[in-house]
């Protein structure tokens, strides 16, 4: 059986080693992007220096080779899914007995003027990271940048401009960043952080229009209060969305992503979709349709491998979890934790921040049963084995709260501040009885 | 990709010094000049002050340098620009700086006489100007080895200092530094030059310096100085011996091989300090890995044979002298060996597969020549080798051209750990002992792993710590020196090194948590199974 999986990302990558674990099916990866698997979380480090891009491959490029798994450099141009084939950009075409589609996201551009210029870019491929590096090699080169969007992406392009000593003006829309998703008192700490960094973070401030020289390339930005900034580089990382364009006319269905049911199968038989590219039908649990996040591609890599070999199997995500680096603020996150912006009535929160460091957790709990709901991390390591157990044995806050030592996975010799927040939350319970 | 491989010449991080760090560069250079002065054969007149003011002022400059290096960024991981900069990026700098310490090293072990070494007589040019911080300490003028150690202790404290500023949100890297900034200062440098002036008969012994990594620890004339030396002679010759068979064995079963290598050794203390900048240069291939097994044991192997020998050749044939005849020494031996492979073989047998079989011919190649050696020898000779030519290429190849000329000179192109990984047997020893029997292991933190590679990028072993991480595997490997870097660069968290039970240490996951429970249940049985 001829296997074919568009996409050499997490998710389909992780497909293809699953598949050829359990069976010993022909197995094809296409990818547009690069011709080995890459990380791409690591790209920011290619850009500050810490890796160079060979680093970033987690698989010695004798390793597909070895296990079977051909690897193709090329664009699917569209799919012709009566005849089971793929047309290339280059003509040519490849037959397939099962697809899987993996091809991702793309930055979000939502019809700013000004948005298709040159010195605009989003940061997701590896042809994004070669473009910032033409784009904003240094800060005489680009003597400012403007980045639009307050999230992961937006944060990272921050940091990796700021390596290189380029002024950054950071356009957030939010009230506070990333407050959709963070706690008030962890979004606040971020924002004090950037700010540390040197970044000109401006809040509740949203992108009008990108003014071009005459060279055709962004001179500056307007901003929706007026304001201009000159700039040599516009980063939007306003989030992203699946990259499924050249799926038009194929006949699998597509809303924002490619339709899935629990066996992510998309309508089509023998067709699936995977990673940051497929939608739910039915949104699980508090999950959204599209999740895109590394961890759920590479689960979803795991269970389609499963399905297409034989033994169909449901994709059923166990508690969530995600992390994130803020600059030097690590960030970890396991269950449900509601942001500022989007708080839960059923939820209450009990925040705790040191003092001094950029170091605090939020647990979030039923506000009756006192079931644990969620904990967020900022600059504490928790051990994700420990937590994932509390929340599937319904443990109450305060059977956690005390116990909080257990789950720290800071390394030896850390100062633990499980006592002080156990203490707090203690002192602050007696304020409400 | 093209452009990303030439990403450094395309841009890169400001590469200019701050007016500061121009001013301790000036300062580092000038006092680093009256060295190079001193070994042009300059004869200062005032040599205590010129060496006070050479040394302090190489200190100062590099604590000075990196403070103000350090000092506007928030604490947390300082690696931007790592692969851009010349000296850390194997650029000219890199080079040039490799080739400068080669050459000193060659100078060093092979023709002293050039720093200013005379044999009968007053010392001359670099060495004379130790002689006042010498005569300070064991009233003797000093060495080339003086010199050595002083410069080598220097260079530790130095960089030790911009090792704790540069991790100062880390814990562990501080006490970790401090220990081995602690351990060469103390052990290594002062201590035994004050025995050498209380007790003039004491051969020089640096406590912490374990047989094998102290492969002369044993030879006549050190044993015989130990022996006529009385109680703390003696005293100090038990020591070695329990050092390496029950105080080593010991402290790795509890707190892995790291207790040494990287918080006590000061080949180890050398690397994580002064060679810091360098750590990400090792080399991280399939290849390099079954290159260091091969040598690494090889190398252990080799001075099992060489050390057994020299003690042999030196033994009486009666308990007159040494306690020890020939043959019961080399029964003796024969009987450990026996003992150690026998346990391996009968209790950790699952846990080495084809590994087994390497140690097994290592072990055999051991045997074979004990008994080559009782058979075939009269008391100068091994085969046609004579033990005193066998101890002299092992001193030669391994002690000098090894672990100094390759091991240190080639830091800037090949690593900071280069002899630690491929050369050294102390290393190799304790490396058994924490695959096997150690409750050290580095946890891998459940599903949170990104793959984004700068734990292998920043492993100074050249262990691939990625690829166990991302299947959810805990990091059990008989080179990690637990320094923790892997664990201080992750992004997410996911790397902590710990002491826990042996049982469940070793844990490969097809299926990481966070997915579907069945699903991660009915991989990871059959993974186990595999397995």
């Amino acid at each position: 059986m001829q296997i074919v999986i568009i996409g050499n990302g997490i998710s389909g990558i992780t497909a293809a080693r699953h598949i050829r674990k359990l069976s010993d099916h022909q197995i094809t990866v296409i990818s547009a992007e690069s011709d080995y698997f890459f990380s791409r979380t690591a790209l920011m480090y290619i850009y500050m220096g810490h890796m160079k891009y060979q680093h970033t491959k987690p698989y010695e490029d004798s390793f597909w080779k070895k296990n079977r798994i051909e690897l193709k450099r090329a664009r699917v141009r569209s799919v012709d899914t009566e005849t089971k084939t793929l047309i290339l950009d280059s003509g040519s075409q490849i037959a397939y007995d099962k697809l899987i589609i993996a091809t991702g996201s793309q930055p979000n551009r939502f019809g700013w003027p000004g948005q298709d210029l040159k010195r605009v870019q989003g940061l997701y491929s590896l042809q994004d990271l070669e473009a910032l590096e033409k784009n904003a090699p240094d800060s005489h080169r680009c003597k400012r940048a403007v980045i639009v969007g307050g999230g992961l992406i937006g944060i990272e392009l921050a940091e990796m401009l700021r390596s290189r000593n380029i002024p950054v003006t950071f356009l957030v829309r939010e009230t506070s960043f990333w407050n959709g998703v963070l706690p008030q008192g962890e979004s606040a700490m971020i924002n004090e952080h950037i700010r540390e960094h040197h970044v000109d973070l401006r809040l509740n401030t949203n992108l009008k229009e990108i003014l071009s020289d005459d060279a055709g390339a962004a001179r500056a930005v307007i901003t929706d209060g007026g304001e201009q900034i000159d700039c040599d580089l516009v980063g939007l990382t306003a989030g992203v969305r699946p990259n499924i364009d050249f799926l038009s006319g194929s006949g699998v269905q597509t809303d924002k992503g490619v339709l899935v049911d629990r066996q992510l199968r998309t309508n089509i038989p023998d067709v699936f979709a995977i990673g940051d590219c497929a939608q739910q039908r039915t949104p699980i649990g508090k999950r959204r349709a599209v999740e895109a996040v590394w961890y759920t591609g590479r689960m979803m890599g795991e269970t389609v491998a499963r399905t297409i070999c034989g033994a169909p199997m449901e994709y059923n995500p166990g508690h969530w979890f995600n992390s994130a680096k803020f600059f030097d603020i690590e960030y970890q996150t396991y269950g449900w934790v509601s942001g500022a912006s989007s708080k839960d009535p059923q939820e209450r929160q009990f925040h705790w921040r040191h003092p001094e460091q950029y170091l605090c957790l939020t647990i979030s709990y039923h506000k009756e049963s006192r079931v644990l709901l969620g904990i967020n991390t900022f600059g504490i390591r928790m051990r994700h084995e420990v937590i994932d157990q509390w929340l599937t044995e319904n443990r109450t806050v305060d059977q956690v709260v005390p116990r909080l030592g257990e789950a720290n996975f800071d390394p030896e010799w850390y100062r633990h501040y499980e006592t002080e927040i156990a203490q707090t939350f203690t002192s602050k319970a007696e304020k409400v009885v | 990709m093209n452009t990303l491989d030439s990403m450094s010449l395309a841009g890169g991080p400001p590469k200019g010094l701050k007016n500061g760090q121009k001013f301790a560069v000036f300062l580092g250079l000038s006092s680093f000049f009256i060295v190079v002065l001193a070994a042009f054969g300059l004869n200062f007149p005032n040599k205590g002050f010129w060496l006070t003011a050479s040394l302090s002022g190489i200190l100062g400059a590099v604590i000075w340098f990196s403070w103000i290096a350090y000092r506007d960024d928030p604490k947390g991981i300082k690696n931007h620009g790592v692969w851009f900069k010349s000296i850390s990026g194997r650029g000219l700098w890199a080079w040039a700086l490799g080739i400068l310490i080669t050459g000193f090293y060659i100078v060093l072990y092979f023709y002293p006489e050039y720093l200013g070494l005379v044999k009968d007589g007053p010392n001359r040019g670099l060495i004379s100007l130790f002689d006042p911080l010498s005569r300070a300490l064991s009233g003797n003028p000093a060495s080339q080895w003086f010199v050595y150690g002083t410069l080598y202790t220097l260079a530790i404290l130095a960089f030790g200092i911009k090792f704790i500023w540069k991790y100062r949100h880390n814990r562990y890297q501080q006490l970790r530094t401090m220990s081995v900034m602690f351990f060469q200062t103390a052990f290594a440098f002062i201590i035994p030059e004050i025995m050498a002036r209380l007790n003039g008969d004491l051969p020089y012994y640096d406590l912490k310096n374990i047989w094998p990594l102290n492969y002369y620890n044993f030879e006549r004339y050190r044993v015989n100085a130990f022996i006529d030396s009385g109680d703390i002679g003696l005293g100090m010759l038990i020591f070695g011996i329990v050092s390496i068979l029950v105080i080593t064995p010991l402290l790795t079963y509890f707190y892995g091989k790291r207790w040494y290598c990287s918080w006590v050794c000061g080949c180890g203390g050398l690397a994580e300090t002064a060679g810091d900048a360098f750590r990400q240069l090792s080399d991280k291939s399939t290849f390099a890995w079954k290159v260091e097994r091969w040598v690494v044991h090889s190398v252990l192997v080799f001075v099992v044979l060489m050390t057994t020998a020299v003690i042999y050749s030196y033994l009486g044939p009666d308990t007159s002298k040494y306690w020890l005849s020939k043959s019961q020494f080399l029964i003796g031996v024969g009987v450990l060996l026996t003992g150690v492979f026998a346990w391996v073989m009968v209790y950790r047998r699952s846990a080495l597969k084809k590994d087994a079989i390497y140690g097994a011919c290592g072990y055999l190649l051991i045997i074979l020549g004990l008994l080559a050696i009782h058979f075939f020898s009269d008391s100068r000779h091994v085969f046609v080798f004579s033990s005193e030519g066998l101890r002299k290429t092992y001193s030669f190849l391994i002690g000098s051209v090894f672990s100094g000329v390759i091991g240190t000179g080639f830091y800037p192109i090949f690593g900071n750990r280069v002899w630690c990984r491929f050369g050294c047997p102390m290393a190799a020893i304790l490396g058994l002992q924490q695959r096997l029997f150690s409750r050290f292991r580095i946890t891998t933190n459940g599903g949170q792993c990104i793959s984004c590679g700068n734990c292998s990028t920043y492993c100074e072993m050249g262990i691939d710590v990625r690829a166990y991480a991302q299947k959810g595997a805990n990091i059990v490997r008989a080179s990690c020196v637990g320094c923790g870097i892997c664990s201080a660069v992750c992004p997410r968290g996911v790397l902590k090194l710990e002491n826990g039970p042996l049982k469940g240490r070793i844990n490969p996951h097809e299926v990481l948590l966070g997915n579907d429970v069945n699903l991660m249940e009915l991989a990871n049985q059959n993974s186990d199974s595999v397995a």
